[in-house]
């Protein structure tokens, strides 16, 4: 355990010292390339100010309610799309076929829809989400063996009782990699309606990213970079992994 | 239809099969799986279904546990049709069919808390008395994929037992196993069968196999399913597998079963 935390402080240690050296060949402006001193320097007072805590507050608000809403509305509809020859005709379809657009591609449309309002930014954030998660789930549930079904049929379960004791367990690998893979999208989708989206019910990290280009601002740019990624790791490590350990465990898959 | 135990035979009938057919259309052919099948089995009989691949063994019991319809005929269980699968019932599938996502534990409660009228603490009682009785009351904490092929269908086994089903429909459970892990095996079902009386129906490839566990040993022959001649094997209990008398029954069988197969191939 330790020997890993060692090799991982080790590995970024050497990524933040090839840093230092490139901004110490001069080979880019300081103006492009900040030094990791700089960032930590911005990162440090707009701690000590309150934007970076408020804006990532705005931010992982937005994304926990659109995100949420994805689920809710996603898994359902998926379960429906994997149940019916008509649903996944239908709703299976325009799933299949809006998943397939870039997120920023909703923006316009949230915004000549719902304005400059918060109402624009979780449409976008549960358009991103809500038709991959909508495939994950009935591929999870396609992908389940029939024998299971069958043995709970044969043991009296049928119904509701079947979907919630059989098929929902036996899919829920594939659920979990689908919400993780909507996790990511969510957040795709989020900086993208941030970073062209003004708004004034709330000041996200896409908007200190926007600003920070705006102003020139390298050390910010990277700075709140830094920040997604770290928040986008902590969600990982917190929320997905024990449960992906969990059922690595249980299922007797995946490297030990 | 009514049809009580005749006055003649000691046991009740427990299942009754009556000009029962079951086709299947795919879309490239059409399979007369089973054609005309009439068989009675009484309460507390072992009876075996041996016959060569695709002559409707599966799909008879697949009848019989009310996971699908005969497309003719009628299927009775204590005189009434069956209407859906249930737990008295049971199937036991060739692949354990153990559900990964519970440990051993929670497999065998899994089909004890669908039986009505138990209290948890009955039901956790009856799992670890089933698991004793397989003998892997110890692993009953651990995930299904920590245990052995022989471990798994041993679990399978008790998993089948505990809601205590009147029936127990076996389709070649034992087919994946090494030969001393089967050994085995029979002797546990012997003795839980000796114990505790149920019904069962075990269909298998392996004549020996069926020679050794069955009170009547019933052949089948394919294209379409039809029962072409039924066996009693009155050896005393529990039997061998590996002793003489044995030898001679599944002997005679095979041969009657290799006369099926040799003049499906010529015909
Ligand atoms: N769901 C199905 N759809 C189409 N055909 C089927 C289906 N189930 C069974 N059959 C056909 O019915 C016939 C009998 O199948 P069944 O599984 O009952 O055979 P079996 O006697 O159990 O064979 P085996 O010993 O190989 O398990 C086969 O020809 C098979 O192709
Ligand atoms: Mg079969």
């Amino acid at each position: 355990m330790i020997a890993r935390w060692a090799v991982a402080s080790l590995f970024f240690a050497c990524l933040i010292g090839l840093w230092q050296l490139a901004v110490n060949a001069h080979i880019w402006s300081p103006l492009l390339l900040p030094s990791p001193s700089n960032v930590f320097i911005y990162l440090w007072s707009s701690l000590e100010d309150g934007t970076m805590l408020e804006a990532t507050l705005v931010t992982v608000r937005r994304l926990l309610i659109g995100y949420g809403m994805g689920i809710l509305i996603g898994l359902p509809l998926g379960l429906l799309t994997a149940s019916f020859r008509w649903s996944q005709d239908t709703i299976g379809v325009l799933a299949l076929g809006l998943q397939t657009l870039p997120s920023v591609c909703w923006v316009p449309l949230a915004l000549l829809w719902f304005g400059q309002t918060e109402a624009a930014m979780l449409f976008v954030v549960v358009m991103g989400t809500l038709w991959s998660l909508i495939i994950a789930t009935d591929t999870g549930v396609r992908t389940i063996p029939p024998i299971y079904s069958r043995a709970a049929r044969s043991m009296g379960s049928s119904g509701f009782h079947t979907w919630t004791h059989v098929i929902l367990p036996a899919a829920l690998p594939f659920l979990l990699s689908g919400m993780k893979q909507g996790w990511a999208f969510a957040w795709r989708s989020l900086m993208a309606a941030e970073i062209y989206v003004t708004i004034l019910t709330g000041f996200g990290l896409g908007h200190l990213l926007h600003y920070g280009r705006e102003l020139n601002a390298m050390d910010q740019v990277i700075g709140v970079m830094l920040v997604i990624v770290m928040i986008g790791l902590a969600v990982d490590k917190t929320l997905f992994a024990p449960v992906e350990r969990f059922l690595h465990r249980r299922w007797g898959t995946g490297r030990q | 239809m009514e049809s009580p135990a005749p006055a003649t035979e000691a046991v009740p009938t427990k299942l009754v099969l009556e000009h029962v057919s079951k086709s299947f259309q795919t879309s490239s052919l059409h399979v007369q799986a089973l054609d005309d099948v009439t068989l009675r089995i009484a309460e507390g009989e072992f009876v075996c279904l041996v016959g060569p691949s695709g002559c409707g063994k599966s799909t008879l019991l697949n009848l019989i546990a009310g996971l699908d319809r005969p497309d003719g005929g009628t299927v009775q269980a204590d005189g009434q049709p069956i209407s859906g699968p249930g737990p008295h019932r049971l199937m036991m599938f060739q692949e354990a069919a153990l559900f990964p996502w519970l440990t051993v534990l929670g497999n065998v409660l899994f089909g004890l808390k669908l039986v009505n009228g138990l209290s948890s603490a009955e039901r956790r009682e009856k799992a670890e008395y089933f698991l004793e009785l397989v003998g892997l009351k110890r692993f009953m904490h651990s995930n299904v994929h920590e245990l052995s092929g022989g471990m798994r269908q041993r679990v399978a086994l008790a998993r089948s037992l505990a809601p205590n089903p009147g029936v127990l429909l076996m389709d070649e459970p034992f087919g994946a196993l090494d030969a001393l892990t089967r050994e085995q095996l029979y002797g546990d079902i012997q003795r839980i069968w000796s114990q505790h009386r149920k019904t069962i129906v075990f269909v298998t490839h392996n004549v020996r196999e069926a020679v050794c566990l069955g009170d009547r040993v019933i052949l089948f022959s394919p294209n379409p399913g039809r029962i072409r001649e039924e066996f009693s094997i009155p050896l005393p209990r529990p039997r061998d597998i590996n002793s003489v008398d044995l030898a001679r029954y599944s002997t005679e069988i095979t041969r009657v079963l290799k006369g099926y197969v040799q003049s499906e191939v010529a015909g």
